[in-house]
């Protein structure tokens, strides 16, 4: 037994190993370090937690697009960034007209309602025809040729956004009842950050339902196990998968609208980052996996937000904060060494056995 | 008059004619056979019955409408159900929700529990099992999901497509015997088979297809006499 496993090293493990050991270590060394030089007070690592939290729940929602995209149709849609920034860019003009007519502050709930309706609406628009136009034609191509394509599609959505809207930053009108702090058991948190964190389980709690017990959602998972036995089921597959990219474009829009909340900004540019980091949290959690995309979306995102202070400060790096984005992609390129499955991806390696 | 007609079919994958000029005609409420060695056409004939598989000619008719043109989801609509190599049950999802898929194209709640009831009495294993997830479940108990869930589409016409295949002696008993209650209760069914002997004892004819041509179609009495159907299929010298 030990002497299989002897033999099935290779010199890659051990430089994988080696390396994968050499960061645990500075995670260890910088988090001690942090924590004796005492920079912080409970209060600034909980305002660190909760701001993640927000942040991982709208990655977590953008991630279930690409998890599940890639459940039916096993390609990774790069276009999904740009699904989700064009539905709250679209609502955003909405938002703008209500908050000069004093609407929005009369009426913040309808106000904030009619938004959601708008960005999803556009959102879910995108999607759906992404799909018919860019990715239809090509089923039964090989692998790489949709993903090209999504790349296209991805730099002709941002540009036709710029060229719809124009190229600079809008800020997205403030909602005055977000805006403050409750305390809660003595915690103090950002009123608009508990909005983003609740709106964004109640989103999840939604989509999770509508796979898990509709008869839709029963098929989406049957057409992403196998297609041909599914249309022997009288299940129409496409229609499957456009309805798939609909519940995504949905679940984008959403996160979009939120993602307003909480940086009061947008721009065509907007959907890059989140759109990158959230298939971060997709592989992290188990491509395919969508309860796997959303603890990878709410992991990557309190990583990010904790990490910085918490072992990069330690460490002796300047402005840490900069280096969140690569604390993200460190944690992509560890999960792919060594567990390339994600965290929940036992039951997709059973799938391929 | 036939129930299901496959006439003059040509099929090809890419460059590759796999049928060539297929007939073959199943009446109502009988049990058809088409035997042939692996690579044969048998898998593709059925798929072309399906939809899965587009005919360059020839016609599939059920009862004299032509299936050719419709897709595969809506022949099964109309009611020719296809029970697919290799079981290919969805292994994540649990049996109960298995058996749903199956009825997917029926909107009547009522007689989806029909026929969840008359499933469960014929294969009383699945009941014990309807929260597991389906991949869990052994060879024989996965071909019985395989039918089971065949059967919650109300088939007019069942296709099985080696339902036999890799299961211990047994469990090939035992599915035949379903096979037989079916035939019983009325269902049209053609099977596809290597285990040629079994084949021919439930059906009433059979077909013999070879590298994509009907060599020999007779009943099946007579089949089994045949010399060339004993050699090459029942593993007689």
């Amino acid at each position: 037994m030990f002497q299989r496993w002897k033999e099935s090293i290779t010199p890659t493990d051990i430089v994988m190993w080696l390396i994968g050991g050499t960061l645990l270590l500075m995670v260890i060394w910088g988090s001690v370090a942090t924590l004796v030089a005492g920079k912080y007070t409970g209060r600034h690592w909980i305002d660190f937690v909760i701001f993640g939290l927000a942040q991982g729940s709208i990655y977590a929602l953008i991630a279930t697009g690409y998890t599940m995209v890639y459940g039916v149709l096993r390609m990774i849609n790069f276009a999904h960034g740009e699904v989700f920034m064009s539905g709250p860019y679209t609502a955003y003009f909405v938002a703008a007209a209500m908050y000069r007519s004093d609407f929005l502050d009369k009426h913040p709930f309808t106000a904030l309602f009619v938004i959601f309706v708008v960005a999803m609406a556009i959102s879910t628009m995108i999607a759906y025809f992404l799909e018919k136009i860019a990715y239809r034609p090509l089923r039964g191509a090989p692998r790489l040729i949709p993903l090209i394509t999504a790349i296209g599609a991805s730099f002709f959505l941002q540009y036709m956004f710029r060229g719809l809207y124009g190229s600079g930053f809008q800020a997205y009108p403030v909602i005055k009842i977000f805006e403050g702090a409750w305390v809660i058991f003595g915690i103090r948190i950002l009123k608009f950050q508990l909005v983003v964190i609740v709106a964004a389980i109640l989103l999840m709690a939604a989509l999770y339902s509508f796979i898990m017990l509709t008869r839709a959602g029963k098929a989406i998972r049957a057409v992403s196990e196998d297609k041909e036995a599914s249309s022997l089921m009288g299940i129409n597959v496409d229609g499957m998968i456009s309805t798939t990219f609909i519940i995504g474009g949905m679940a984008a829009g959403a996160a979009g609208v939120l993602y307003a909340l909480m940086f009061k900004q947008v721009h065509f540019f907007m959907g890059f980052i989140p759109g990158i980091k959230a298939f971060t949290a997709a592989v992290l959690g188990g491509i395919g996996n969508i309860p796997g995309a959303m603890l990878g979306g709410i992991f990557l995102g309190l990583i990010e937000s904790v990490g910085p202070s918490l072992f990069l400060d330690g460490l002796g790096i300047p402005a840490p904060y900069q280096l969140k984005d690569a604390i993200a992609f460190t944690m992509l390129v560890l999960v792919l060494i060594f567990r390339p499955m994600g965290i929940m991806g036992e039951r997709l390696a059973a799938k391929k056995a | 008059m036939a129930m299901l007609e496959v006439e003059n079919v040509h099929a090809y994958y890419g460059k590759i004619h796999a049928l060539k000029d297929i007939s073959l005609n199943i009446d109502k409420g009988e049990i058809v056979t088409l035997i042939g060695a692996n690579g044969a056409g048998k898998s593709s004939t059925l798929k072309t019955m399906s939809g899965l598989l587009r005919p360059r000619q020839g016609s599939v008719r059920l009862e004299g409408e032509d299936l050719t043109a419709l897709r595969a989801h809506e022949i099964v609509t109309r009611g020719v159900i296809q029970v697919p190599e290799g079981r290919r049950i969805f292994g994540q999802l649990t049996v109960m929700e298995n058996l749903d898929m199956g009825a997917f194209t029926c909107r009547d709640k009522q007689q989806i529990k029909t026929n969840i009831d008359k499933v469960f009495i014929l294969f009383p294993r699945l009941q014990e099992r309807r929260r597991q997830v389906a991949g869990t479940l052994s060879g024989g108990e996965q071909q019985m999901l395989a039918m089971g869930r065949a059967l919650m589409a109300n088939p007019q016409v069942l296709l099985l497509d080696e339902p036999s295949m890799g299961l211990a002696p047994v469990l090939v008993d035992s599915i035949f015997d379903t096979i037989r209650r079916l035939h019983k209760e009325g269902t049209t069914i053609l099977l596809v088979e290597q285990n040629a002997r079994m084949a021919l004892q439930v059906a009433s004819r059979g077909y013999v297809i070879q590298t994509g041509v009907v060599v020999l179609s007779d009943s099946a009495e007579n089949l089994q006499k045949n010399e060339m159907v004993r050699k090459a299929y029942m593993g007689e010298n």
